[in-house]
């Protein structure tokens, strides 16, 4: 049979941003509408500034922030929202509360005003918070048993010391202990449009859209605190931190590296180092570890930006008797993109996979909706994705190198390994030297 | 009837170009050119019901091998290519069919035709690759299953307490026993049975011409050799006449869950008579003003969680009979799992008895429509959709009117089907928590 020639690409197609409309209120809130008439759907993505609020009030909060105001019901307010198609729901991160819905483009109007009245008027009725308070308790107990949740537990904790950023997840007990009255001070207090970033996608009018979004929210309440994050502490490399898990049948091999943010000159380089060692599927460490190897099924590695500062996370899951060969595999390829130039083809293949999915990224109204919101909580818009694609476009291999060296180099690394501590330390400790603690 | 004003439910209006090659491929094209990207989908008619005995797990293991080579493509150069071209791929095992995708920009159109034309001819099958990706495998069963709290709960636990035969029951991961036994022979025959072209569905929607798509489709799919379907297997198995339920022990969950099945009418050939079901489903768990949730979770707290769905692996217009509604719910500490299950029962008596509130269904009609537009917004959506609709019922264009068929079902057959749920025809699986208590 004869070999057939890989059809080559199409002319690429440029990145056009899509229609959009801007507008801050004098209560502080910003609206960003932008038109994807994709499917007649509203995206909604409401980002509050909520670092330094107590972990579990804030959890809380966000699970009853939807249970009732002083003329309705939970089930009121659910029951109103699917009416026009639409559904709501509130989630934290030390940085933010991010309150995402969706729902027919028709019933947008009705959405935000649903909406305006929770951000008004939420009740936090004592028998919501109490169930809400309990039903997260058991979903923090799950948490607990999962190894995922526990190796970045693990990892938070010996990355971030004395920020808040240590610790994400409040405990059990804590949850148990927030009271109403705690709830409504802090959303008095924090849950105010100053600094807070509303984005509509969807199939409409973007001018119509900040129109009527500033008729429902324009009257929401600018009073209240802020609070400023510390940037996070310079990672300090350091023995590998081995956190015992009995009888686990797979290890949970975590590395932080240092990172830089978004608007960084070293980012896209970085960006690009990342995916050329274990960013994407085609990278060194995923085809040598799983490809070649066999010992894992979805390592990943990815530039993670908070406010405060960014980091890369170097995440597999192993089975137990490849713990240490996978570690050494892992630190092999970090050592070798800090010393030795990518190839050519190599840098390549990663900028066109960068750049290609920042193109799928922007190409749905919820992809549209997650990327405004997020880059709106860094001070920046959508017109962001054109000066990083061109600063990805100019990165040479020299910058790129220069950025693996910097970065990514084993001696710069905070490991942590999640795993059945007996049947592993003697391995592990041949390659790096191991701090152990007991239990998650 | 509700008599309230209901909001409109949208229509949309994706054109749908259906067409077969002379070697049985059949190809379904959606062009929107709203966004620079495109949707290829690659769909066959074979999934975990067909794999043989004593070979559990082998469509998923053998969907692995896709990826490792084919003729014009070294092992590695799948992922490159796809990748490289700034674009994502996966695959992935279902009860009744097997996929194939990639969501790339539109420029890379030819090359993904190529790509997958080249393994539909026929992937390169080495001792090593098998070995590498039973190992990967293994792995990936790890991750899911064995190393997290609730692994295969229900859609691996569940069939084997409802169903009696063996494509229904078996674990579709499969056992470590049976992957190791696995061999390059076993793929072999798997390929030349279920990956005919005949037996295959090529979809591609988004940014492109559809006479232009048609020209490459014909250009890189043309050659590959016709070979028959097999004979579509007919999995069917007697309906419950009395109420089965077990237990078991899961080391690793702290806290107890229950998931029940019943059996419900034939998805693709009594669509109308399935159809009901899928709106049942919503108006029993989807959000806080649903039937269950309100009663279980808000006012009795006896469950922390319940969800509902169609088809063990929560598709419900991509799966064929014999198949089930699924109730699954997660307990707080100390949980009756036999209290939450008479609860359903009386809530499920209740809506069969009393029907629904007013504008309770118009609502959770107008959710669903909602759900399913945001589903189809990504090209991949649509395409992968159109490709298990064209597959399984020759109507990839089904797409367009879902929203609608779900806003034309009516209290009555809500009534009607809620009323089939009774304890007689239930199968459930509870896990019995063997974690940090």
């Amino acid at each position: 049979m004869t070999a057939l020639a890989l059809p080559e690409l199409d002319e690429t197609r440029p990145l056009s941003l899509p229609l959009q409309a801007e507008r801050t209120l004098p209560n502080g809130l910003t609206i960003l509408a932008i038109r994807r008439p994709s499917v007649p759907l509203a995206e909604v993505r409401l980002r509050v500034p909520f670092a330094r609020t107590e972990l579990a009030e804030a959890a809380v909060l966000a699970q009853t922030l939807f249970s009732g105001t002083s003329t309705k019901t939970t089930v009121q307010i659910a029951a109103e929202l699917q009416t026009v198609g639409g559904g709501l729901g509130a989630g934290i991160d030390p940085d933010r509360l991010l309150i995402s819905g969706n729902s027919l483009v028709s019933g947008l109007d009705r959405l935000l005003e649903l909406l305006a009245e929770v951000l008004d008027d939420a009740a936090y009725p004592e028998g919501e918070v109490a169930t809400e308070s309990e039903r997260l308790a058991d979903r923090i107990q799950v948490a607990q048993s999962q190894p995922a949740h526990l190796a970045r537990v693990a990892l938070l904790k010996r990355i971030y010391p004395g920020h808040p950023y240590a610790v994400q997840t409040p405990s059990v007990e804590e949850v148990r202990a927030v009271r109403p009255e705690g709830l409504r001070a802090l959303h008095a207090r924090r849950l105010h449009p100053a600094g807070a970033t509303l984005v509509l996608v969807g199939d409409l009018d973007p001018e119509q859209a900040v129109d009527t979004a500033t008729k429902r929210l324009g009257a929401w309440d600018g009073r209240g605190e802020t609070a400023e994050l510390p940037p996070i502490p310079a990672l300090t490399p350091g023995p590998l931190l081995l956190v015992d898990r009995p009888g686990a049948v797979q290890s949970s091999l975590r590395i932080a590296l240092p990172a830089v943010p978004r608007t960084h000159p070293d980012h896209a380089p970085l960006q690009l180092a990342n995916m050329i060692f274990g960013g994407y599927f085609s990278s060194r460490w995923v085809e040598n570890i799983r490809e070649d190897k066999g010992y894992t099924y979805g390592p990943h590695s990815v530039l993670e930006h908070s406010v405060a500062g960014s980091t890369l996370t170097v995440s597999a899951e192993v089975a137990t008797e490849v713990t240490a060969p996978a570690l050494v595999e892992t630190l092999y390829e970090l050592g070798r993109i800090a010393a030795l130039p990518a190839a050519e083809a190599e840098l390549e293949q990663a900028r066109q996979y960068t750049l290609g999915t920042l193109q799928l990224g922007m190409s749905t109204q919820a992809g549209l909706a997650g990327l405004a919101s997020t880059y709106a909580g860094f001070g920046l818009r959508l017109g962001y994705l054109a000066d990083y694609s061109e600063r990805l476009s100019a990165a040479t291999l020299e910058d790129v190198h220069r950025a693996a060296a910097t970065y990514l180099a084993p001696a710069v690394a905070a490991p942590v390994i999640l795993g059945d501590a007996e049947k592993i330390r003697a391995a592990v400790a041949a390659i790096l030297p191991v701090e152990v603690e007991s239990k998650p | 009837m509700s008599t309230e004003t209901n909001i409109q439910i949208p229509r949309t209006a994706y054109e749908v170009e259906r067409f077969t090659l002379p070697n049985g491929l059949r190809v379904v094209l959606s062009p929107d050119r709203s966004a620079p990207v495109i949707g290829v989908a690659v769909v066959y008619d074979v999934g975990i019901r067909s794999e043989p005995e004593g070979r559990t797990g082998f469509a998923h293991l053998f969907e692995h091998l896709m990826f490792q080579g084919s003729a014009n493509l070294e092992k590695l150069a799948h992922f490159r290519h796809v990748q490289g071209a700034g674009g994502t791929f996966n695959g992935s095992t279902h009860l009744d069919y097997t996929d194939y995708f990639e969501t790339v920009p539109s420029n890379a159109l030819e090359r993904m035709l190529f790509l997958e034309a080249d393994r539909m001819r026929g992937p390169r099958l080495t001792e090593e690759n098998l070995k590498n990706q039973i190992d990967v495998v293994k792995e990936e069963i790890r991750v899911n299953v064995l190393n997290r709290p609730y692994g295969g709960f229900p859609w691996l636990k569940l069939p084997p307490v409802m169903f009696d035969t063996f494509p229904n029951a078996h674990d579709g991961y499969g056992s470590f026993s049976d992957l190791e036994a696995a061999t390059v022979a076993d793929a072999a025959e798997f390929f030349d049975k279920y990956y005919a072209c005949g037996n295959a569905t090529l979809s591609v929607s988004g940014d492109f011409d559809s006479a232009h798509a048609r020209m490459l489709i014909e250009r890189h799919f043309g050659d590959v050799p016709s070979r028959p379907a097999p004979t579509l297997a007919d999995f069917d198995e007697p309906d419950l006449t009395a109420e089965r339920r077990q237990s078991y022990v899961d080391r690793l969950a702290p806290l107890p869950a229950v998931a029940s099945a019943w059996r419900v009418p034939n998805p693709v050939t009594d669509f109308a008579g399935y159809l009901p079901y899928v709106v049942l489903a919503e108006v029993l768990t989807d959000g806080d003003a649903s039937r269950l949730v309100e009663r279980l979770v808000l006012k009795d707290r006896t469950v922390t969680s319940v969800g509902g769905y169609l088809g063990f692996m929560g598709e419900p217009f991509e799966v064929r009979d014999p198949t089930a509604l699924l109730l699954q719910s997660h307990l707080p500490p100390g949980g009756s799992v036999d209290k939450v299950l008479v609860t359903i029962d009386e809530e499920l008596d209740r809506l069969a008895t009393d029907g629904l509130t007013p504008g309770e269904l118009a609502r959770t009609q107008a959710r669903m429509a909602t759900h399913l537009l945001r589903e189809t917004d990504a090209v991949l959506g649509r395409a992968l959709r159109m490709a298990v609709l064209e597959l399984q019922r020759g109507n990839p264009g089904l797409l367009n009117d879902l929203p609608h068929l779900i806003a034309e079902v009516t209290e009555e057959q809500i009534r009607s089907a809620a009323a089939t749920l009774r304890p007689h025809r239930r199968a459930s699986i509870e896990v019995v928590p063997g974690g940090n208590q």
